[in-house]
């Protein structure tokens, strides 16, 4: 459990590091244009973030982090739920301000908390007077003290406002304080950023022309999240540092409900933690999904049950298999053999990682400049493939080698040039072979062109004696002569050292990048129960409701309720008669006849017996139990009362659905 | 007919046939017709045996009995041949014949799929009825032409075609048949039909009717033999029909499965029109005393739960996850539950059983004066020990986020059943709990149980609420969450209303209470009207004075400021400027009401 734990805080960091990077060049660039900041107009940075709302949170804050770092300690993160009027957005924004600056230096201004506190007057004016007290201050007691070299560069640090989500402010509420605050812009020196999700044209869209002529606007473009989601695969799942890994089914349902339903990383992350949660709750083996050199030591105190566990696993019982009769024994009976070999097993399963990325890097190298993208673009695409069969069975490979021995050159020795620095850069030591061959081969690269320069003055040579022939026939004949020639040379070197390229690319890749559920033990690392996953992120509660209604029996487990295709028997619960009585009725429901036609079909299921001595009290409970299903199905939203017609109600849901 | 057909073949797989197809299919059935009144008799039966052999052997049988029908058309086609009629059949012949051979192949590939049993019954007819066709009269013969017709028709749509469709194309071939047999075979028939075809009814009845209008159709026409066998045929369909319900699940069943054009087709149908096509029955008439709370309660007590064993099985399935959410709640997550069945007991089971020594909260969201500020107000009262009051919720919530995250050995479990309740899916409060649920000390297992309960979160709620979904479909009844429900079929109590009525009325005078009560009696006088408006002050003024309670405009205005403070009645303007009058309290009340009063008096 600790160890998931650790998983967890890594995978934050890593985030957390990566958007700092990607935005450390965009504060770069605001730092020098703010320089020019000119005297009228408010600089204004407008940030173009994309749809994944959920992940702007994240960058925020790691922005105004590095802003806060760097530039000014001012800074007001300001959302559009906070601020439904001009007055609770300068409200907030003193207090932010004013808080921050208590959290910079905390020693000597109480009084300023006190003031906002009171909220005495939350004016513009009392917001420059307080910046023009606190950077005199600051000025004149620690002009050393202040912060980097960068930020002395100013007299006066700016006030950087965030606003986190421009779209859903109030378009007045943003007027006003652009306008507003361009007043005060020479005393204070403001400057906005505007988180867009959607388009830059939402700014002029939202704010008037005599509004945004008062803002500098300056574009950014944060990266998309497609690429983000690729660096956190990239580093995540495709090294060997993670022992956890997913599994075919799991990555393809993650990659879809980011690609398809929000786009968000964060999302993406969280089905990831998921994950990791679900694998080492469910899988006892799971202990075993640690860092190598745990590993040794917790399969060596493997208690009995728990070998008995690993015993149970398809994917050794299949090793077992296909050993010689006595080891199958001693696989099966004693346990310190069997330790022994699951210590070895496991050594191979995280070398054959490790060798798998550096492999599938460089087929990716491979395979992602191909026309068409037979394997797909991303990485990630190219892994989904690797992990659910065999690579090289599939026709998509087929074709890319196709593809690949018709590549140019040039293409190909920047390619296995990047081959050599992946599997260089790689840990595996199995590869200084593949480096020396691959290496080989652009030196044979190299001397093919040297021969190639020299055959060049040949065909120059041939050419020209074409040219002092200018009658028809003898140029046609030269030139079938020349195609002739062309197809009987077979093939030249460069193509013949092509081919074999190609072929050793594909004798690496039907070595390592078998997919990993045919390797032994593959269960400890892999998490492959990819319905719990969908079940938990993207589940279907409409749909649940509905199978419950339609056919209770997939809950219930009584064959009274089991019917065929569709139509449910008369002994189902009340709630489902009643719905599927509703289904047959238009807009309204007349609640007559639909108690009529409920009570017709419970009387069946009661039969003669309900003779009419009890018929009254009967009534009376079949009128209660319509009542409780009605008014349940009320609750569910497929009713409500109507007052149109009087004891009616109205549907709101239409057909079946 | 093809109501025991549609029973049999419930388990069919329907499939959508175009209206163009099902065009063809007539203009099939009236080209047999036609063909009759040709001299190419020879022809059109040779084409006809040919095309039947394209179906499949197992259907042997059915072959044969085509073929006996064929025979009976070739008889019966004979006859017109002697009335020489003037057709060209050539063209209406060729204009059918390209499409033929795939008609009848497709017509073979449904009758593949049905199952031997619902197709049996319809031909077991056939074969005595066709023994009997070489004797009997011209007139016998077109019954039965007509009859073969229908059957053919119905073996394509049985599964297939829309209702309305279906019954429309019946009437017209009985319609084609009974003309062109009075009229001596019209030449055009084809073409007629689907100009007729091109404006359909689409007020049709369902099908059992229909059923049964065909087939008094033909009663009317045909001769005794036939209509007993027709009588034998009928009278299981219409007592299956009387059996409503499971024939009407079949009929859901297909319209649900009909392609998405029908659907939509209808939606706008059944949406354009604002008449609404029920009956006017009322509860009133139902001559049953209206169940308040408690005795529905008691009843329903009585009631055995069905499939309480299962029932129990389920929840001991949901039960056993307890540990795992006791988990997932820890590393951050917040789980949702959702499915049929109240999921209030298997909460409660899960916070006795888990979270007896941890603090929580238990919100019940279906009560209807719940709020966010209520739970707030718990949170901040309860649990930090806070005493005094914010100013917004949004500070509030303020206050308790830097509560908890200052202190972090606080933990809170907040159990919220049914987060989509009337009073909680509002959006602001909707962000104050997400933000509430997204502190990693507190910890969130709520309940939905609406249809469109998650589309209450956009994408940044969701995020803050990190929802994990469980499905606990329990099929429990809803008993707490309906019974804050002002359900129509229950008894609205309306005590407390009468009981502030009365109070209210005994501060006031005597003239007071008299205005008041000419406005009650006016109102109930006039509570059959539906858009009865309310009394307008001129005429109330009248009234009054009539009745010697006021003596000015002004004595009125002063009294009735008195009611409105109390919120006995409520004026509204109308769209002629008038003032109206009305007492804001359903008329039964105000019924009581009066009744009391006379006692009073």
């Amino acid at each position: 459990q600790q160890v998931q734990e650790d998983l967890n805080k890594q995978l934050f960091d890593n985030l957390v590091s990566f958007l700092r990077r990607s935005h450390s060049e965009f504060q770069e660039k605001t730092t020098e244009w703010t320089c020019r900041m000119k005297s009228r107009e408010i600089p204004t940075a407008a940030l173009v973030l994309g749809v994944n709302v959920t992940d702007h949170d994240l960058t925020f804050r790691s922005l105004s982090e590095v802003l806060q770092n760097n530039i000014t300690p001012y800074i007001a993160l300001l959302e559009a739920k906070d601020c439904p009027g001009i007055k609770n957005l300068m409200q907030k924004l003193m207090g932010q301000l004013m808080n921050c600056y208590v959290d910079v230096d905390s020693l000597e201004d109480e009084d300023y908390v006190q003031v906002s506190q009171n909220r005495i007057r939350c004016s513009m004016t009392s917001l420059t007077n307080w910046y023009e007290t606190v950077t005199k201050k600051t000025d004149s007691e620690t002009p050393s003290k202040k912060r980097t070299s960068s930020s002395r560069d100013w007299q006066s640090p700016p006030v950087v406002v965030i606003f986190k989500d421009m779209e859903s402010f109030t378009t007045k509420v943003l007027q006003d304080f652009i306008v507003i605050s361009s007043q005060h812009i020479r005393e204070l020196p403001l400057v906005l950023i505007f988180g867009i999700a959607t388009s830059p044209m939402i700014i002029h869209s939202l704010l008037p022309h005599s509004v945004s002529s008062l803002l500098c606007i300056e574009l950014f473009q944060s990266l998309s999240c497609k690429e983000h989601l690729s660096t956190i695969i990239d580093k995540l799942l495709l090294t060997a540092q993670f022992p956890f890994k997913l599994g075919e089914k799991v990555l393809q349902v993650l990659i879809n409900i980011f690609l398809y339903h929000d786009l968000s990383v964060q999302n993406f992350i969280k089905g990831f933690q998921l994950c990791i949660v679900e694998h080492f709750y469910s899988q006892p083996l799971s202990v075993l999904c640690c860092q190598p050199v745990d590993a040794k030591k917790r399969v060596n105190s493997l208690s009995h049950d728990q070998c008995e566990n690993i015993r149970k696993l398809p994917s050794f019982r299949r090793y077992v298999e296909s050993q010689v009769s006595e080891k199958q024994i001693a696989l099966l009976t004693a346990d310190n053999f069997l330790k022994e070999i699951t210590q070895k097993l496991l050594e191979d399963l995280r070398v054959y990682h490790e060798n798998y990325v550096s492999v599938l890097r460089c087929l990716h190298v491979f395979t992602s400049s191909l026309p068409k993208y037979p394997l797909g673009k991303q990485i990630r695409e190219l892994h989904c493939a690797c992990l659910e069969n065999r690579v090289w069975e599939t026709e998509e490979y087929e074709s890319s080698l196709q593809l690949a021995r018709m590549l140019n050159k040039s293409d190909l020795v920047t390619m296995l040039q990047q081959c050599v620095e992946i599997f260089v850069s790689s840990s595996g030591n199995e590869f200084d072979k593949t480096v020396e061959k691959l290496k080989e081969f652009l030196t044979q690269f190299q001397k093919l062109e040297a021969e190639a320069f020299q055959e060049r003055d040949v065909s120059v040579s041939s050419q020209k004696e074409l040219q002092k022939k200018t009658d028809l026939y003898h140029l046609q004949k030269t030139l079938l002569e020349l195609k002739e020639s062309r197809r009987s040379k077979k093939l030249t070197k460069f193509e013949m050292l092509r081919f074999e390229v190609v072929d050793y690319i594909d004798s690496l890749v039907r070595n390592y990048l078998v997919p990993a559920d045919h390797k032994t033990l593959h269960e400890i690392a892999y998490f492959n129960t990819a319905s719990v996953l969908r079940g938990h992120l993207n589940a279907a509660p409409r749909i649940a409701l509905h199978t419950a209604l339609n056919n209770p029996y997939c809950y219930l487990k009584n064959q009274a309720l089991k019917s065929d295709g569709g139509r449910i028997s008369n002994k189902a619960p009340d709630i489902c008669i009643v719905y599927k009585l509703h289904l047959e009725c238009g807009r309204l429901i007349n609640l007559v006849d639909w108690l009529e036609a409920f009570s017709t079909v419970v009387m069946a299921v009661e039969g003669p017996n309900a003779d009419a001595a009890s018929s009254d009290q009967v009534d009376d409970i079949i009128h209660a139990r319509f009542i409780r299903a009605v008014s349940e199905l009320e609750l569910l939203g497929f009713i409500k009362p109507s007052k149109r017609k009087t004891d009616h109600v109205a549907r709101l849901t239409w057909g079946g659905c | 007919m093809s109501q025991p057909e549609g029973k049999g073949s419930g388990a069919l797989e329907v499939k959508f046939v175009p209206d163009e197809e099902v065009l063809k299919h007539i203009a099939d059935g009236a080209g047999i017709k036609v063909r009759k009144g040709k001299t190419q008799l020879t022809v059109s039966v040779k084409r006809f045996v040919k095309k039947l052999e394209n179906i499949s052997d197992d259907e042997a049988q059915e072959i044969l009995e085509e073929k006996n029908y064929v025979a009976a058309l070739g008889i019966c086609a004979q006859d017109p041949v002697g009335n020489g009629s003037s057709v060209s059949g050539g063209e209406v012949y060729s204009f059918q014949t390209p499409k033929r051979s795939s008609k009848m192949a497709e017509l073979a590939a449904e009758l593949a799929q049905t199952p031997g049993q619902s197709v049996a019954p319809d031909h077991s007819e056939c074969p005595e009825k066709t023994a009997k066709t070489p004797q009997s009269s011209s007139n016998f013969l077109w019954a039965e032409i007509a009859w073969k017709c229908n059957l053919i028709l119905l073996f394509a749509w049985q599964r297939a075609v829309l209702r309305r469709y279906m019954f429309l194309l019946l009437m017209h071939v009985f319609s084609l048949q009974l003309q062109s047999k009075k009229k001596e075979y019209v030449a055009t028939t084809p073409y007629r039909l689907r100009k007729r075809l091109a404006a359909p009814d689409p007020y049709l009845e369902s099908e059992s009717e229909y059923s049964a209008s065909c087939s008094e159709e033909e009663d009317e026409e045909d001769q005794k033999e036939v209509s007993t066998v027709l009588s034998g045929r009928k009278t299981p369909a219409k007592t299956k029909a009387l059996s409503t319900p499971p024939p009407r699940n079949t009929l859901a069943k297909k319209i649900k499965e009909d392609k998405m054009s029908n659907l939509v087709e209808e939606y706008f149908e059944a949406h354009s029109s604002s008449k609404v096509l029920t009956s006017d029955r009322t509860l009133q008439k139902l001559r049953k005393r209206r169940l308040n709370q408690q005795t529905l309660h008691d009843i329903l007590k009585k009631a055995p739960l069905a499939y309480a064993a299962e029932i129990k099985e389920l929840n001991q399935q949901h039960e056993s996850l307890f540990s795992k959410w006791m988990l997932q709640l820890h590393l951050g997550f917040n789980i949702v539950l959702y499915g049929l069945g109240s999921k209030r007991d298997l909460l409660e089971k899960f916070r006795t059983s888990v979270l007896q020594d941890s603090v929580h909260l238990v919100v019940n969201g279906y009560f209807p004066s719940i709020t966010v500020r209520s739970i707030l107000n718990s949170i901040t009262e309860e649990v930090l020990d806070h005493i005094g009051t914010f100013r917004s919720p949004l500070d509030q919530l303020e206050f308790i986020i830097k509560r908890f995250k200052e202190d972090s050995s606080l933990e809170l479990y907040v159990l919220i059943h049914n987060l989509d309740s009337q009073m909680l899916r509002g959006e602001r409060s909707q962000q104050i709990l997400a933000q509430l649920s997204s502190l990693p000390s507190i910890y969130l297992i709520a309940s939905i149980d609406h249809i469109n309960a998650p589309l209450m979160w956009d994408q940044a709620k969701l995020s803050l609420y990190n929802w994990l979904w469980y499905e606990t479909t329990t099929f429990s009844p809803y008993v707490e969450e309906t019974s804050y429900e002002n359900s129509l079929l229950v008894q609205q109590s309306g005590s407390l209303a009468l009981s502030s009525l009365t109070h209210v009325l005994r501060s006031l005078t005597l003239n007071a209470r008299g205005i008041f009560r000419l406005l009650a009696q006016y109102q109930l006088e006039n509570k059959d009207n539906p858009s009865y408006p309310g009394l307008s002050f001129q005429d109330f003024y009248q009234q009054c004075r009539e009745a010697f309670l006021v003596n000015s405009d002004l004595t009125l205005r002063a009294q009735l400021t008195e009611f409105r403070d109390h919120k006995l009645i409520r004026t509204k303007r109308g769209a002629d400027g008038v003032e109206y009058l009305l007492i804001p309290v359903d008329d039964s009340t105000l019924t009581d009401f009066l009744e009391k009063e006379d006692e009073d008096v």
